[in-house]
This record gives structure tokens, C-alpha cells and sequence, in this order.
């Protein structure tokens, strides 16, 4: 695949859970044609795309201990330090492709935004893959992903008024709550707002 | 009447009746829904039409395809936020006198999605619900019963006093505002002419 895409990052990421579907992290800038090459290349034939969805991988904080050597008191000890590492979050773009002809599959591709305010673009592979096009605008609606030569790139599921997206880690839904007989955990901690004189019940 | 002198009267070959017996009668025997359906609430609804439980016993086979010559609007299934608006504009479009059966837990409440951004819930936050049916879905004997709910209330309805149906009051509304998409959220997200958020009294 490097040879036939040259300069495409590339790099597959292990699933380490039982049913070791492993994926394929491609670089945005050659996303398109990475696809292409899947698709037509004799020996994947990749020509169905079953699936697209998105992902949000919100900003997270990394906290590592490190075993330090200082010098404490003229004394020279191996201390634990915690680390804090703040890893910038992303959008991802999630694939599944099979192969009618040659019957096998499923490969799974990744593409990631650069971040998860402004650079949200990613190249559309529904000129690649027709059955993309509503499963992409699904994913704009929901994650706000920008798929550029998207042919028809529009809000499929909320109404084109629609500013928020709800698919997101961070969304907050709108406030109409009503009572329920059972509340519990979030729903709970709602109801306190809501029925003040119930929150010991 | 005197019903022991109505009776007598019948046995004689002389019926009597009430104009208020007579319009109730007749309201009550043609309620024409309004043939739409929103969700799987909806097959429930189709089989209570057919044959088997047959819905024409009570006077209310015919679905209408147009909100025009309905009276009757079965919101049979989940009632999402996108769908709301033309929900409330076919009730809106349907004449007097009209009434509403709300059919499942989704129409309802919301039901499952209750918790979730996209789905209304309940239907009687915009137009006023007659009928509610819990169930998911109801089965055909839920919906026949609300059905002979229904009949039974607008049996009982006296056509003057404070309790007349609303169409002859004068003034009553006839047509709900219609929810408008907003940025977040349906604006607004209630009538609150309509729906009040519902007050929780607990025994001490």
C-alpha cells in the first residue's frame, strides 16, 4: 500500500479484545486515495462499504508515574513523580469495508480530525463508495464532521435549524425534564433540581 | 325524561329521545381517524382495522387519508422533535369536533427515548390528548378500549354547562401554535396552555 500511495501515514491499530478486529489509521491528506487503492486493488477488491460512523475521543488528561532519581537532602532517592499529559481530543471517521467478489472482510479504516473545534474536515469517500453518502451525513449531523467532496452534505436525522451536535461527549441535551416515579443516577440528580422537595426520597 | 315513563312509552310504539342523546349518538358512532401512523405502534393499529379485531364495530373503519375529513387523530408511535411541528399542523388542519388518542409509551411520554435529545415527550405538551393508551406497543384490545373510552366520554358530555364539549364553547381554540425548529430545542418546548409539568404531592 505504501507503494501505491507514496507518502500516505499509515499505521494499524491492535484490538486487543477477543475478536481482534484490528484497523487502519490513514492519514486525512490521503484518505481518498488509500480508498481508492483498497477498492481496486486485484488482490482486496474492498467494494462495500457496510458501515461508516463517527467517533468523539474528547481532550483527556494522561496521568503517568515516573520513578525519578533526585537528590532530597544530600541524599540521592528514587521518587514516584506523577506526570500530567494533556492529550488533545479528536474526531474519527470509522469504516467498514468487505469484499462481495472475493468474499472477505471486514477491514476497518480510520481517519482522524486534527481537533475537535475548528480543523474538523476529512475527505469524503463517497465518491469512492456510494453506500457512504447518508451514513457521512449522519455523521456530520451527529459529530459534526466536514467530509470535503461530500456531494450533498446536509443535516439527515435533526432539522437544518439545528446547531448543536448531539453525538458529542460534551453535548448538553435541552432541559425539559419531567417527573418519573423512578428517578436515578443522572436522572436523579435532575430531579433534585427540578422537585427540590423530593431529593430525599 | 322519566326513564320508567320512556320505557312505557317505548312499549307503547313511542320512542323518545333527547336532542342532546341524538348528537352524542351520532358523534360518538363516526369517529373517522386520521390514517397515519408514526412507528411500530402503527402495525398494532392497522391489525385493530382489520378483520380480526375489526374497528368497524364501533363505527370507526373508515381512516381517512386527509386530516380534512378526519375526526379522530391515533398519534400511534414515538413522536420525534423533526416530526412534532406537522403533528400538531394535521391536528390543526383536521375540523371540530376532533379528538386525540395518544397510543403507546412513546406518544405518551416518551417512552424509551424519554432520556434522549430528539424525541418530544409526550404529544400532549402541544395538542390536548383525550385518550392515553401505555403499552409498547398497546395491543388491538388496548386500542379497542380506548376507542370505547373515548365513546363513553363523549357520551356522558352534556352539550351545555361548563362541561360542553369544546367546540360549542365559543372562543375555545381550535388550533395550537405550531412548535418552530429552534437552534437547541422545539421553541417553544410546550403549550403551556396545554400542559402543565406535573406537580408531585407526596403523603407526609
Amino acid at each position: 500500500m505504501e507503494a501505491a500511495v507514496p507518502g500516505a501515514r499509515l499505521e494499524i491499530i491492535p484490538n486487543g479484545s477477543p475478536c481482534a478486529q484490528h484497523s487502519l489509521l490513514v492519514g486525512d491528506e490521503h484518505g481518498s486515495a488509500v480508498a481508492r487503492f483498497l477498492r481496486d486493488d486485484p488482490l482486496l477488491r474492498l467494494d462495500y462499504a457496510s458501515n461508516m460512523t463517527g467517533v468523539d475521543w474528547p481532550d483527556t488528561v494522561i496521568k503517568e508515574i515516573v520513578k525519578v532519581k533526585k537528590v532530597v537532602e544530600g541524599v540521592e532517592k528514587e521518587i514516584q513523580e506523577t506526570i500530567q499529559k494533556n492529550k488533545p481530543g479528536y474526531l474519527e471517521a470509522v469504516y467498514h469495508l468487505y469484499s462481495m467478489e472475493l468474499k472477505h472482510g471486514p477491514v476497518i479504516l480510520r481517519m482522524r480530525t486534527k481537533d475537535r473545534g475548528e480543523a474538523v474536515r476529512l475527505p469524503s469517500l463517497t465518491p469512492v463508495w456510494r453506500s457512504a453518502e447518508f451514513q457521512e451525513r449522519e455523521a456530520y449531523d451527529l459529530f459534526g464532521i466536514v467530509f470535503d467532496g461530500h456531494p450533498d452534505l446536509r443535516r439527515i436525522l435533526m432539522w437544518d435549524e439545528f446547531k448543536d451536535f448531539p453525538m458529542r461527549k460534551d453535548y448538553v441535551a435541552p432541559d425539559d425534564f419531567e417527573y418519573e416515579p423512578t428517578p436515578h443516577d443522572q436522572v436523579h440528580e435532575r430531579a433534585k433540581e427540578h422537585y427540590p422537595q423530593t431529593s430525599g426520597a | 325524561m322519566d326513564e320508567r315513563l320512556r320505557n312505557e312509552l317505548s312499549r307503547q310504539g313511542i320512542f323518545t329521545t333527547t336532542l342532546e342523546d341524538l348528537y352524542n349518538w351520532g358523534r360518538k358512532n363516526s369517529l373517522w381517524p386520521l390514517g397515519f401512523g408514526l412507528a411500530c405502534c402503527a402495525i398494532e393499529m392497522i391489525a385493530t382495522s382489520m378483520a380480526r379485531w375489526d374497528l368497524a364495530r364501533f363505527g370507526a373503519e373508515v381512516f381517512r387519508p386527509s386530516p380534512r375529513q378526519a375526526d379522530l387523530m391515533i398519534v400511534a408511535g414515538t413522536v420525534t422533535k423533526k416530526m412534532a411541528p406537522q403533528v400538531v399542523r394535521l391536528y390543526n388542519q383536521m375540523p371540530e369536533p376532533k379528538y386525540v388518542i395518544a397510543m403507546g409509551a412513546c406518544a405518551i411520554s416518551g417512552g424509551p427515548f424519554k432520556q434522549g435529545y430528539n424525541v418530544l415527550k409526550g404529544i400532549d405538551r402541544y395538542i390536548p390528548v383525550d385518550v392515553h393508551i401505555p403499552g409498547c406497543p398497546p395491543r388491538p384490545e388496548a386500542l379497542l378500549h380506548a376507542f370505547m373510552t373515548l365513546q363513553q366520554k363523549i357520551d356522558e358530555q352534556a352539550l351545555t354547562g361548563p362541561n360542553r364539549p369544546r367546540h360549542l364553547v365559543a372562543g375555545a381554540p381550535s388550533e395550537f401554535p405550531v412548535p418552530q425548529f429552534g437552534e437547541h430545542d422545539l421553541e417553544p418546548s410546550q403549550n403551556p396552555q396545554v400542559w402543565h409539568p406535573p406537580a408531585l404531592v407526596r403523603p407526609e
